[in-house]
């Protein structure tokens, strides 16, 4: 096959696949390790960094194939590339023409690992760590490659015109939804505070998250072109406005700007864009990113107190509830002028809304179901949970015996 | 001989012990501590939501005196730790019976 590879595009694709794995290690390791109690820093960042390494292997097993292969029914894809064999490393995909099929591989793969990884912000503090790794098995087999598949590879959702341009629905709803479906199985933890043991590493965790996040959303543009500058534009200006938002309403609750508010609310905004990254304008930006932190501090400041769930590290109420805005906000500002690919509401195209969200509550259903059985079905096997004296002790030196800080 | 045990904000034991040394007590130990006052500490807000976090770092300080330092001892510790602020600490004055130094054998005010 002649292929019209291109150096720039390839490039620009090695770069934006690396920016991902920052995102989830150190990027999500940090940003939860500093959130958690000092007894459990080396567990919660074991579980980011576990997470990479599992979906690494399933990825280029059997995961590629099964999301990105050619399409059955719209449901699955075809794995006839189990192993990444038949792959020749000079070939491009249909999915990304311009680069070498490897690269996307790759760059799919990091989607995939963040996603998981995502998940494990609400169960830490009490999770079996063996109960950890056999999730992320068959949760990334038998969820996320599926809605992999459904949205981006082929399947009946894209089919339908569903718009997902870096992960909404694939990464942020799933995720969100996933964690909050497994923390009703684990029950709450003993204590339920939410008191940082090192807000520092938090922040620069979120800013490596803010920094890789351009690769997410600009890389998902797959070429080095004026879609991805324009992906990185309102990727950067929905996380400032997010966080702006967030600090009045921390300053209009409490009287004073909180540094966690600051960087939940930048979190919030890439999470509310990254659906919109590649069909919005730059004001469309500004309005998602300011109206996501009120969702998503309502979210974690009422709603989860209301219901009771213990969502350790908000991950339902930042991913699934930013992420769930943001489908939606794609439904109503996907410009024509920015994508061909996507027309909104505000732009004459009602139906495109209707999509969207019949895909989000599609992926929400699937996820919660799936999410459901596969935890119940470790919990009657090997177990969630830690025993109560592992959990009130600390789960770095019952679990790994090892000990974050030796002072 | 007298033990005066202080309880100080942490960032003040700088300031504590260098006024301490203009009074001529150079010996002290020092242990990092946690603690609380009538008011029980403070408040802390997480993402919307308030937490009561009634221990608070402190900075807890041992100087063993004779009799007639104490006063000029508590003198300097109260002038260097002071902001008028809820949570600047507490010294307590204890009697001591006997003193000895591990080097020499010394024992009692020349011991101090």
């Amino acid at each position: 096959m002649n292929t019209p590879i291109n150096p720039g595009d390839t490039a620009w694709m090695l770069i934006s696949t690396s920016l991902v794995l920052l995102m989830t290690v150190p990027g999500v390791a940090l940003f939860y390790g500093g959130l958690t109690k000092k007894e459990n820093v080396l567990n919660t960042m074991f579980m980011s960094l576990i997470a990479f390494a599992l979906t690494s292997i399933i990825w280029v097993l059997y995961g590629y194939p099964l999301a990105f292969g050619s399409d059955l029914h719209g449901l699955i894809g075809n794995p006839t590339n189990l192993l990444m064999n038949n792959i020749n490393i000079n070939s491009p995909t249909p999915l990304a023409p311009t680069i070498p099929a490897l690269i996307y591989i790759g760059f799919q793969l990091t989607f995939a690992a963040i996603t998981i990884a995502l998940i494990s912000g609400a169960v830490v503090e009490r999770m079996k760590f063996s109960a950890w790794t056999a999730f992320i098995i068959f949760w990334i087999s038998l969820v996320y490659v599926p809605v992999a598949h459904w949205v981006w590879g082929g399947g009946f959702l894209s089919q339908l015109g569903a718009l997902d341009f870096a992960g909404g629905t694939v990464v942020h709803i799933n995720s969100g939804i996933a964690a909050l479906a497994l923390v009703y199985l684990l029950g709450k933890r003993k204590d339920t505070r939410l008191l940082p043991h090192h807000l520092g590493y938090s922040v620069i965790g979120a800013s490596l998250l803010w920094f890789g996040w351009f690769g997410f959303n600009a890389g998902s543009a797959l070429t080095a072109n004026g879609l991805a500058a324009s992906a990185f534009l309102v990727t950067n200006t929905a996380a400032a406005t997010a966080m702006i938002s967030w600090i009045i309403i921390d300053y209009l609750k409490t009287g004073k700007p909180t540094l966690l508010g600051a960087i939940s609310g930048a979190i919030a905004g890439l999470v509310a864009i990254t659906p919109a990254a590649g069909f919005v304008t730059v004001p469309a930006a500004i309005i998602i990113g300011l109206i996501t932190s009120i969702f998503s501090y309502l979210a974690v400041s009422e709603l989860k107190a209301k219901v009771g769930y213990d969502d350790a590290l908000d991950v339902f109420g930042i991913h699934g509830v930013s992420g769930l805005w943001g489908s939606i906000a794609t439904g109503l500002f996907a410009a024509p002028f920015v994508n061909e690919l996507g027309t909104g509401l505000f732009y004459g195209n009602p139906k495109q809304l209707f999509i969207q969200i019949l895909a989000v509550v599609i992926v929400m259903a699937y996820s919660f179901t799936m999410t459901l059985i596969i935890g119940k079905l470790l919990d009657m096997t090997i177990g969630l949970r830690v025993s109560e004296k592992e959990e009130i002790e600390g789960l770095d030196t019952n679990l790994h015996e090892e000990t974050g800080y030796r002072l | 001989m007298k033990a005066i045990i202080a309880i100080i904000r942490p960032e003040k034991l700088e300031k504590v012990k260098e006024n301490l040394v203009r009074v001529g007590c150079y010996g002290m130990t020092v242990t990092e501590a946690k603690g609380r006052g009538r008011q029980l500490g403070i408040r802390e807000s997480y993402r919307g939501k308030e937490y009561h976090i009634d221990l608070l770092p402190k900075t807890r300080l041992e100087i063993i005196v004779n009799d007639n330092k104490v006063e000029e001892v508590v003198d300097a510790i109260v002038k260097s730790a002071q902001t008028g602020d809820i949570g600047d600490g507490k010294i307590f004055i204890l009697p001591v019976e006997d003193v000895i130094r591990i080097r020499t054998g010394e024992r009692g005010e020349k011991a101090v």
